[in-house]
């Protein structure tokens, strides 16, 4: 189609994609920029477009007045945990569902499936109530826990794919020359696996640590708070909202993310239409 | 559908299982064995908290019942008092029609986004992709404080550009009426979800057979004929995968609404059903009738789900 359009029509669509360009990126832009704004610019009612002679006061403020720190070394544990768990999980799984055949499979993706959908909404008041039985509210074990159940079910989906694409024929190649059937996994699928279990862990990283929802019900106590929670309270507790802090802030949490995000992003769209990413 | 097929590896790659596979297939117990820790994780995590939920909602489980006095069983009256209390039915009308309007508003943007990558030059192109990433790739949380921002009273840029334009912006509080509240809840989470519909609608197009368009122009079609009836038809799949993910997606908006909420929203009239739920369980300790609440959002999304996961399965089978 791309080679057959009118000289009029392109420039058409070359001007609306300026455009959605702009909207696009213009946020992300303006998040940054405001950041390395003194607080009298980012107030002067004309807007200061390039922070020339910006400043890096607003970082300092932040790291070295909230708890941010807490807050980080909270998602980090929660989050590295999570995603080395349902890794090891999924892996199991995601060979059991490839490498086999067997009466229940079928059932087994199926449910993956359904509860891949179910909004954690529709949970998260009897798994509050769970964990406060179990003395797990306000605890890395606690929130943990729910986010594996989060994270398992894509985890799985994705990494069934990555085991598929490893031809079991090589394997019984291996197993010819006189390997064991574990031997032949582990010396020969097992390191052509490593990309993708490397994929596949950085969506869960992405996932646990820009999750919201679950850790404001889980994590009640203001010391336990994750890094999302934590903006989000940064940003309300400002008295006349420190709007130069709130995005120094909003930044230091964006930048990780997106450049993790732009490393594994090619394999996003075929697994979220493959049903494999909670929106 | 080769188009869907094109688009969806994972479900395609799944193996034809080959000669040594189907003779294990009744004797061994080691792939069951693979399957238990995944089970019991989210049997703990999920089942677990599911049959609790079950049981809360048909007690009357409130502040007394949190400080040690033993739950009361009530029957079906939380569904009662939900089913009969006319703010839950507001709240529930509320989420249908925003889930359905963002929904649809991303999904239709996204594909025009996708056919006008098809039409511009390769730098645009490769600038919108840059930008569409960007927004997909920004956390939730750092969005929400960056449209606070941008539709802020005093120093937000809205109001400055719109003022610039003549109009009266000046000092126009964007959160207090709950429909213009709404309008800003849509633009965020449109703005959210449009790039995967759109690298996703983009995928599927490219996959649109080329001697198709151009033999459909050689009989004469105009080029809103050739999409409806040439393009369309390809890629309807792909399109209708996106719409269904999309609404299931946007049932649940906890996060935007309730930073939106923080932020200046009047709570009682924005309230959608996750909002909603958690500050009757959480909130306000009425864990009986928050779990009815819940029961009846599982409800809707298993009902919003049930064609994604019908076509879901019917792709398993065919694999």
């Amino acid at each position: 189609m791309a080679n057959r359009v009118s000289p009029a029509g392109r420039l058409g669509a070359n001007l609306a994609g300026i455009a959605i360009f702009l909207v696009c990126a213009f946020p992300v832009y303006w998040m940054v920029n405001n950041s390395f704004l003194p607080r009298n610019k980012i107030r002067n009612p004309d807007p200061t477009w390039v922070p020339f002679g910006g400043t890096l006061a607003n970082y300092r403020r932040v790291l070295t007045g909230g708890r941010i720190w807490d807050a980080l070394s909270m998602s980090l544990m929660v989050t590295l945990a999570t995603v080395l768990i349902s890794l090891v999980f999924a892996f199991l799984a995601a060979v059991a569902v490839t490498r086999f055949r067997f009466r229940g499979r079928i059932s087994f993706i199926l449910a993956l499936l359904v509860i891949q959908m179910i909004p954690v909404e529709g949970l998260f008041i009897s798994q509050y109530k769970m964990l406060e039985g179990f003395g797990l509210l306000n605890t890395v074990v606690g929130l943990t826990i729910v986010y594996v159940a989060n994270v398992l079910p894509f985890t799985i989906w994705t990494l069934r794919g990555f085991v598929a694409g490893v031809p079991y024929e090589l394997e019984e190649a291996a197993m010819i020359d006189g390997c064991s059937r574990m031997q032949a996994f582990f010396r020969v699928t097992f390191p052509l696996l490593a990309p993708g279990l490397v994929a596949t862990g950085v969506f869960g990283f992405l996932q646990a640590w820009n999750e919201f929802t679950l850790a404001v019900v889980v994590m009640t106590r203001e010391s336990k708070q994750t890094l999302p929670v934590w903006l989000s309270v940064f940003t309300d507790s400002q008295k006349g909202v420190d709007w130069g802090a709130v995005l120094a802030a909003s930044t230091i949490i964006a930048v990780p993310v997106i450049v993790f995000f732009l490393i594994v992003q090619g394999r996003m769209v075929s697994g979220l239409t493959s049903g494999a990413v909670k929106g | 559908m080769t188009t869907t097929q094109e688009v969806l590896p994972a479900e395609t790659s799944t193996p034809v299982s080959s000669g040594p596979e189907r003779r294990r297939r009744s004797v061994n117990a080691l792939p069951y064995g693979l399957l238990v820790p995944a089970t019991a994780a989210l049997a703990l995590a999920l089942g677990y908290p599911l049959v609790r939920q079950v049981v809360l909602s048909f007690q009357d489980f409130g502040l007394a019942q949190q400080f040690g006095k033993p739950p009361e069983w009530v029957g079906l009256q939380n569904y009662r008092e939900l089913v009969t209390d006319s703010y839950l039915w507001k709240v529930v009308l509320r989420s249908v029609l925003f889930c359905l309007a963002n929904a649809a508003l991303t999904a239709c943007l996204g594909l025009a986004v996708a056919l006008l990558m098809m039409r511009m030059s390769k730098v645009v192109r490769i600038a919108v992709q840059a930008g569409l990433l960007l927004a997909w790739a920004m956390p939730v949380v750092a969005s929400m404080t960056v449209w606070t921002f941008l539709f802020d009273t005093q120093y937000g840029i809205v109001n400055w550009l719109l003022t610039h334009l003549g109009l009266d912006f000046d000092g126009h509080a964007w959160l207090l009426h709950p429909m213009s509240f709404f309008g800003v809840a849509t633009v965020i989470v449109v703005w959210m979800s449009v790039p995967f519909v759109a690298f996703t609608m983009y995928a599927a197009l490219t996959q649109v057979p080329e001697e198709l368009v151009e033999a459909a122009e050689i009989d004469g079609a105009t080029g809103g004929q050739r999409f409806r009836h040439v393009v369309l038809p390809t890629i309807r799949p792909v399109l209708y995968v996106v719409l269904l993910l999309q609404i299931i997606w946007d049932l649940r908006v906890f996060t935007q609404i309730f930073n939106l909420q923080k932020a200046g929203g009047v709570t009682e009239q924005t309230n959608l059903l996750g909002t909603f739920i958690y500050r009757q369980g959480v909130g306000g300790g009425h864990f009986g009738l928050a779990s009815a609440a819940a029961m009846f959002m599982l409800a809707l999304a298993v009902v919003m789900t049930a064609p994604y996961v019908r076509l879901m399965l019917k792709q398993e089978k065919e694999a």
